[in-house]
């Protein structure tokens, strides 16, 4: 095989590792929850079962080994010799995510934990304890088990010595005498004494002589039987291991015997010899014959053909098909729907992906073109158009549900961050997961795991109280955190909540004020307090522990998410737990966006900040400082922003009496209102990226490309409206 | 005319390494991912040697086995089944269902083609 073709299969071995993983895990978390039928200990043993196999073809001998290990102990789960007990599970559940490790390690270069993984092979092998005496005798790697291939395969001293004793000699003089006499079943299980014979002929000369003696006359004779004893022989050089190796799949179906004679008299002949060369003819005539009498004979007797005995003999296996189908029809539909799938490369996909995203483009200078050549909306080039606006935004869906993904990849990967965490803070806690199918972008998707990772640390490590505590509050010792995610209104929201102690408000209070992050005698209300804790430099714990303390604040998971183009809230209440919820958008590659214009230029606002837009009067604007300026909003006063003065389009104040108001909320609740000229217009736009093509630029998401060709900046709403707030709190005092 | 070869595994790696060797020796190559694709695929193809995995959801090596030597029309074709070297009891419960030979895995092509050639004429 040629080394790229290694390589490819090495990659799709990886891919299925991961999926392999996570089938066990999930498997193991059905066991772990009690809802495990033999299907699912199967599965779990399945997946294993071929990572070991893949693995083995690669020679990842670490991984082969724990592999193997674990593979056993599952294969005495599966067998009933052990059962699930609750530690049984934590401890497969261990070895789940070490072999995660092994497989990561394998496949990135990386070194696992070798120590770590012996320490889990020793837990499994206790775990079978027991079991393991019984099957001691089938662990031994196979040799003793394989009892179709008995000790003879070895030389033994004897024969050693008179292979030697030949091989000095003359190796003529010395010689294999093999006789064999099939039995029916060897047929029965499409063995072929033709091709014996004919690999037995490849290891040397072979003299075959056929001994028809036993065969009985045609009325007697059953065409499954066998009546045929061959004998050959072969020089003494070759091995005699070679020779066993040809009977290696029929040993059990055939009388055998292999013998080294010394002397140089002629083989034993039996009756009707045939020197080599004729032996095909032999073959074929025999051949001809015996189909000429199986076509003779009442082929389908109903008597007794060998392998429909069989059949019916190894019941188990026969019903099997029936008994699952009739029973699992949810897996077989499931199969079925496994089925119906492609696999693609994601290159093609964000190609096809960029290519709608310039048609839309296309679509909407075409339309542009339309209007300037003066036809009405009436015409029938604008209803064609209208029509081609529709398809385009339908072609644009589908593709964008492509690259939609269920986040349950990323909810599995929880579960382990919430054991490994739960087992360093010694704290006892349940992850429940829920709406692992909701579907986003797999974009979205990847950048969801470490923001997600560090909140339910967070949430274990300060949220979950110890055990004692809990009992003491009147809670159960076990602490709970539900990660969900659902759909609302074209976002997909991810909340993490816990059941434990809520933010201790006095303290996040006290220590904002230590670190300076707000004034002593500053007046928060609960909320406020609450978001403290996404305040870049503020860390609640008191000691820095290794689990919250790898460097990463909230403050970094609230960037994260705002980079995604989310926004992310907490709510708490004492005593009983608090929630973060976190809303997303589906996709980050196209939004409904609002074209406005600000000195000459146009800029497009994400629909989704928006809350209102208002115009500006004499009576609800009010000016303060040197520049200034709120507006009144339902008595409320909000900040309001220059769009055109804070990004440098000019220098001075626009009128504001003269421009739009509208009113934005960014992620954290915090309200503005941005000073714009005019609305263009509301649609849906493609979004292309600026960092990636130009650089980061404050105050501005990204870029698009509007119907004219122009390009347009996505404002970032959040930026600009945190530039307010602290506009807002400074001005004042400097005034 | 080249051979035919219907391999039945349910690991998508497996089946592209089974695929790379076999189509490098020289055979046609007919594959199903578990025991009733590879029943179904046997209605309408007929391969000179047929290769199962045992571990298998929905219907298993044993099962599929069964499942060949049990219709007439494909109870000649040799089956080899794949196993590792510490299945034993596989083996002989594969041999018991009716299976002509193994490959022990990990296999190399050429074993992999040695092996079918030993049971295919």
């Amino acid at each position: 095989m040629a080394s790229d073709a290694i390589a490819d299969i090495k990659t799709t071995f990886f891919q299925e590792c991961e999926e392999q993983l996570a089938e066990l895990e999930a498997g193991l978390l059905a066991l772990e929850g009690g809802e495990a039928d033999l299907e699912t200990v199967n599965a779990i043993f399945r997946a294993v079962h071929s990572i070991k196999g893949g693995a083995g073809a690669f020679h990842l001998n670490d991984l082969v080994r724990f592999a193997h290990a674990y593979e056993t102990t599952l294969d005495h789960l599966r067998s009933g010799q052990i059962s699930a007990t609750p530690a049984g599970t934590k401890v497969m559940l261990r070895a789940a995510d070490m072999l995660a490790d092994l497989v990561r390690a394998a496949r990135d270069g990386g070194a696992a934990d070798i120590a770590r993984g012996d320490g889990i092979i020793e837990e499994l092998v206790a775990l079978s304890g027991a079991a393991e005496e019984s099957a001691a005798n089938d662990d031994g790697d196979g040799m003793d088990g394989l009892d179709f291939t008995p000790v003879q395969v070895s030389f033994d001293a004897d024969s050693m010595d008179e292979a030697a004793a030949a091989a000095s000699d003359a190796p003529l003089s010395a010689r294999y005498v093999v006789e064999f006499m099939p039995k029916p079943a060897l047929y029965a299980k499409a063995n072929e004494a033709g091709l014996l014979l004919r690999e037995l002929a490849r290891l040397g000369e072979a003299v075959v002589s056929c001994d028809i003696g036993g065969t009985p006359l045609l009325p007697d004779l059953d065409p499954e039987g066998a009546y045929l004893r061959w004998t050959v022989t072969l020089p003494g050089d070759v091995e005699e291991a070679a020779i066993r190796e040809v009977f290696e799949f029929v040993a059990d179906d055939c009388d055998l015997d292999i013998r080294r004679e010394g002397g140089a008299s002629p083989a034993p002949t039996r009756a009707a010899e045939t020197q080599n060369p004729d032996i095909l003819n032999l073959l074929k005539t025999l051949e001809a014959e015996v189909q000429a009498q199986q076509a003779a004979a009442s082929a389908p007797s109903p008597a007794q053909p060998a392998p429909e005995r069989k059949a019916a003999g190894s019941s188990p296996a026969a019903e099997k098909p029936t008994a699952a189908k009739a029973e699992a029809g949810k897996a077989a539909a499931a199969a079925n729907a496994a089925q119906a799938t492609i696999r693609v490369d994601i290159d093609r996909v964000d190609r096809l992906v960029d290519l709608i995203g310039e048609l839309v483009i296309n679509q909407a200078m075409l339309a542009q073109r339309v209007a300037e050549a003066g036809l009405g909306r009436g015409s029938a080039v604008a209803t064609g158009l209208d029509e081609l606006e529709r398809l385009t935004r339908e072609i644009q869906d589908s593709v964008m549900a492509i690259r939609a993904q269920p986040v349950k990849p990323v909810f599995q990967r929880m579960s382990r961050i919430v054991r490994e965490v739960a087992e360093i803070t010694g704290k006892s806690v349940h992850l429940i997961t829920d709406g692992e199918n909701t579907e986003v972008d797999k974009t979205v998707i990847e950048r969801l795991a470490d923001p997600l990772t560090h909140m339910l640390r967070n949430a274990i490590d300060h949220g979950i109280e110890d055990p004692a505590k809990r009992v003491a509050a009147g809670k159960p010792a076990e602490g709970v955190v539900r990660l969900s995610a659902l759909h609302r209104s074209g976002r997909i929201v991810i909340e993490v909540a816990d059941d434990g102690a809520g933010i201790n408000r006095p303290r996040v209070k006290e220590i904002a004020v230590r670190k300076g992050l707000v004034a002593p005698d500053a007046v928060l209300s609960d909320d406020e307090i609450d978001n403290l804790i996404f305040a870049p430099g503020f860390s609640t714990a008191e000691s820095v522990s290794n689990i919250s303390g790898r460097g990463v604040g909230m403050d970094v998971v609230k960037r994260s998410i705002q980079a995604l183009g989310g926004r992310i809230s907490i709510s708490s209440r004492p005593g009983a737990g608090s929630t973060f919820t976190m809303s997303l958008p589906l996709t980050l590659a196209v939004l409904d966006g609002m074209v406005v214009s600000v000195a000459g230029q146009t800029l497009v606002l994400p629909l989704t900040a928006i809350v209102e837009t208002l115009q500006p009067s004499e009576a609800s604007v009010h000016s303060f400082g040197t520049s200034g300026q709120v507006i009144s909003v339902r008595k409320a006063l909000t900040p309001l922003i220059d769009v055109g003065m804070r990004l440098g389009f000019r220098s001075a104040p626009a009128d504001s009496l003269a421009c739009v108001a509208i009113l934005v909320e960014s992620e954290g609740g915090g309200r503005s209102a941005l000073l714009v000229d005019a609305i263009q217009d509301q649609r849906q736009i493609v979004v292309k990226s600026l960092e990636g093509n130009y650089g980061h630029v404050p105050g501005i998401a990204a870029a698009t490309i509007l119907g004219d060709g122009r390009v347009a900046l996505i404002l970032d709403v959040d930026t600009l409206v945190a530039a307010g707030q602290s506009i807002s709190l400074q001005q004042p005092q400097a005034a | 005319m080249s051979k035919t070869v219907l391999t039945v595994d349910d690991s998508r790696t497996m089946r592209q390494m089974l695929r790379a060797a076999l189509v490098d020796a020289g055979f046609n190559v007919v594959q199903a991912d578990d025991g009733v694709s590879g029943l179904e695929a046997l209605e309408v193809e007929t391969p000179d040697v047929i290769i199962t995995d045992i571990n298998m959801p929905r219907l298993d090596g044993f099962g599929f086995i069964a499942g060949v030597r049990s219709a007439p029309r494909h109870r000649a074709v040799p089956i080899l089944v794949l196993t590792t070297e510490s299945d034993a009891a596989k083996k002989e419960r594969a041999r018991s269902a009716g299976a002509t030979g193994w490959i022990v895995k990990p296999f190399d092509p050429d074993k992999l083609v040695s092996a079918i050639r030993r049971v295919t004429a």
